[in-house]
């Protein structure tokens, strides 16, 4: 979903640490990106590349690090891990879940010069 | 081409490929296989690693929009206005409840509208018909509305205090899911005349939203559409979601969702008495302070 607007998202956040951590370019972006974001890592970095094109990103890699999906089971009361939002609880095979973790979206590092 | 570790596969999941196996070659001439899938994730800070520095983060992507998002917050609760965001598909007849929603709500409080569409006004023409306070925002290639858009309108529109403020989101069941705009709930509309499985297709609208309002149900008897199932979807992907049935176009239903909206600013309009009597009891107190003060002085 909206790739484009979360590329320029990530160019805004380079941007604005660049001027707080002193640095004027980007090689490497590691971002956290959790399998329930609804982010498709392809588009992104299609979306990346155009958007970084001329700014201080320009030709940076970006590297995508998947967090898994977590949700709090409401029928059998513990953690389980989950794929997607409508899968059940692999325990009890309810559909009383919470989801927990897994909808991060963040920049996480950078290698910079 | 995957973004993960450079290999030539998407992470779009197609039903019934369930991974890829591929090799890696690094740059020191080793290399290593594995099937993807990726449901840890791995990462290799090693590859190319140069003389780069690393510097720490962690921050949102939508933080920008996030920081948007908590000043129109803020701005609603000073001013006692229950927003609501309001998504679904396009033509699930959120303009049509709209206007009906507006015409019930005349005399009892201000209600003021914010439409968001790629192009032309003609949402927000509709609802001026109706004498309502209305601005249209075109997000022109975006497909959703963003806090600082939002929060561009709201202040263009000039809203009352004590007042109703409906944010009809471009008609789109992605994107606007992701973003917070400020509102107090967001809500998903979906018409029968749309599949029951809409929930499960798009689950993270359905997880976002804290009231699902099913629309058009005065078409139900002329369609296969299942009631209760749909329901169970949606329940799926979201336990604690509201549901209403109603029809835009018989008012069927309406009530409860008048109801809703009515308590709702209610529970707004209070809250902010509440805070505007706190700072008054504050302000008193610290005015006795600097008065004794001043007495102890002179």
């Amino acid at each position: 979903m909206h790739e484009m607007a979360l590329a320029q998202g990530i160019l805004d956040v380079l941007e604005e640490n660049a001027g707080r951590q002193g640095f004027g370019r980007v090689r490497t972006v590691w971002l956290e990106i959790g399998a329930l974001a609804g982010v498709e890592p392809d588009a992104l970095s299609f979306c990346f590349d155009a958007v970084t094109k001329g700014t201080l990103a320009e030709g940076a890699q970006l590297q995508i690090l998947a967090a898994e999906g977590r949700a709090w089971c409401l029928d059998c009361g513990r953690t389980v891990a989950v794929a997607a939002r409508c899968d059940s609880c692999p325990g009890c095979g309810g559909f009383g879940l919470q989801i927990t973790g897994g909808t991060e979206m963040r920049v996480k590092e950078l290698e910079v010069e | 081409m995957c973004t993960i570790c450079g290999c030539d596969a998407g992470e779009a999941r197609i039903e019934g490929e369930e991974s890829h196996e591929h090799r890696h070659v690094h740059p020191d001439g080793t290399g290593h296989s594995h099937t993807h899938s990726h449901p840890g994730g791995h990462s290799h800070p090693s590859h190319d690693a140069g003389a780069g520095r690393l510097v720490q983060v962690e921050q949102d992507i939508l933080s920008k929009n996030d920081e948007y998002a908590a000043a129109n917050r803020r701005r609603f609760r000073e001013h006692g206005i229950f927003a609501v965001n309001l998504v679904s598909s396009p033509g699930s007849g959120k303009t049509t409840l709209l206007i009906r929603t507006i015409n019930a709500l005349k005399g009892r409080f201000p209600v003021a509208v914010i439409e968001g569409d790629q192009q032309t006004s003609l949402d927000a023409e509709r609802i001026r018909a109706t004498g309502a306070a209305a601005l249209q925002i075109n997000t022109g290639k975006g497909c959703h509305l963003d806090a600082h858009m939002v929060g561009h309108g709201v202040e263009r529109l000039g809203l009352k205090d004590n007042s109703l403020l409906l944010v009809e989101n471009v008609g789109n069941l992605v994107c606007p899911a992701a973003f917070d705009l400020g509102e107090a709930h967001k809500v998903v509309i979906l018409s029968v005349t749309e599949g029951e499985d809409k929930p499960l297709k798009y689950p993270d609208m359905f997880a976002a939203a804290d009231l699902m309002l099913l629309n058009k149900v005065d078409l139900l008897p002329h369609l296969a559409f299942n009631v209760p199932l749909c329901l169970e979807y949606a329940r799926r992907v979201n336990p604690h979601i509201r549901v209403i049935l109603v029809s835009a176009a018989t008012g069927e239903g309406m009530e409860e969702w008048l109801d809703w909206l009515e308590h709702s600013l209610e529970t707004a309009v209070a809250r902010r008495r509440e805070t505007v009597a706190t700072l008054k009891q504050k302000i008193a107190a610290l005015e006795a302070e600097l008065a004794a003060l001043k007495a102890g002085g002179g």
